[in-house]
């Protein structure tokens, strides 16, 4: 499994989610292509409800705590509710370009 | 001292920090050129770490509250999140709230 499938399957089992996007955004950065390096997820789950954004992005930062420790650089995080997402107007905001800086 | 000793030192003795690769003025990474600027934007001071200057904070901030990744900001000591949800308590009006009340 690429490290984009072992995500996806990760958060799909754990959130139960009505929309999921697991972006590879290595391309943006210093890496080699084909890298797997930077990701950006979009988790759209009751799992979040009552619950503020640090916890939301701590139960995704624990449920990919193997990747981030091995194999993950970046990791952005949009967790919505149903609710909250639908206010989005379908859209999680852009990642910022990379800077260079390395590590 | 013990590396977490002085990193809750940093973190304990500044209302606002950031640690973060490179400098609000220099940043070194994307995640941590944002956040500074959602920082700056709220027209208060705040302080800084230069994690890739610093090897030992760099390697164990991680551990200090449980949070693998960088940027981290700290308001009044507590922890407030990494890019994105310094980003969006920004864009909802809740981080110059938190500064301002921290700093005041």
């Amino acid at each position: 499994m690429t490290v984009q499938e072992i995500i996806e399957k990760k958060l799909a089992d754990n959130f139960n989610p009505l929309h999921l996007d697991v972006i590879n955004e290595s391309n943006n950065h210093n890496v080699p292509e084909g890298s797997e390096s930077h990701f950006k997820v979009v988790v759209v789950s009751p799992a979040f409800a009552g619950k503020n954004l640090l916890s939301r992005h701590r139960l995704i930062n624990t449920t990919l705590a193997d990747e981030l420790k091995n194999s993950i650089h970046a990791l952005a995080i949009h967790a919505y509710t149903e609710d909250e997402w639908n206010e989005t107007s379908g859209g999680a905001p852009m990642s910022p370009p990379c800077l260079g800086g390395g590590k | 001292m013990d590396v977490l000793e002085r990193i809750d030192q940093i973190v304990k003795s500044n209302p606002v920090v950031v640690f973060m690769k490179g400098t609000p003025q220099m940043p070194q990474c994307g995640f941590s050129s944002r956040t500074a600027q959602a920082l700056q934007a709220c027209g208060k001071e705040f302080a800084h770490v230069n994690v890739l200057m610093d090897p030992e904070i760099f390697e164990n901030l991680p551990r200090y509250q449980d949070w693998p990744t960088f940027p981290q900001v700290y308001i009044n000591g507590e922890l407030i999140g990494g890019c994105d949800i310094t980003l969006e308590m920004y864009q909802k009006g809740e981080l110059k709230k938190a500064i301002d009340e921290a700093v005041a």
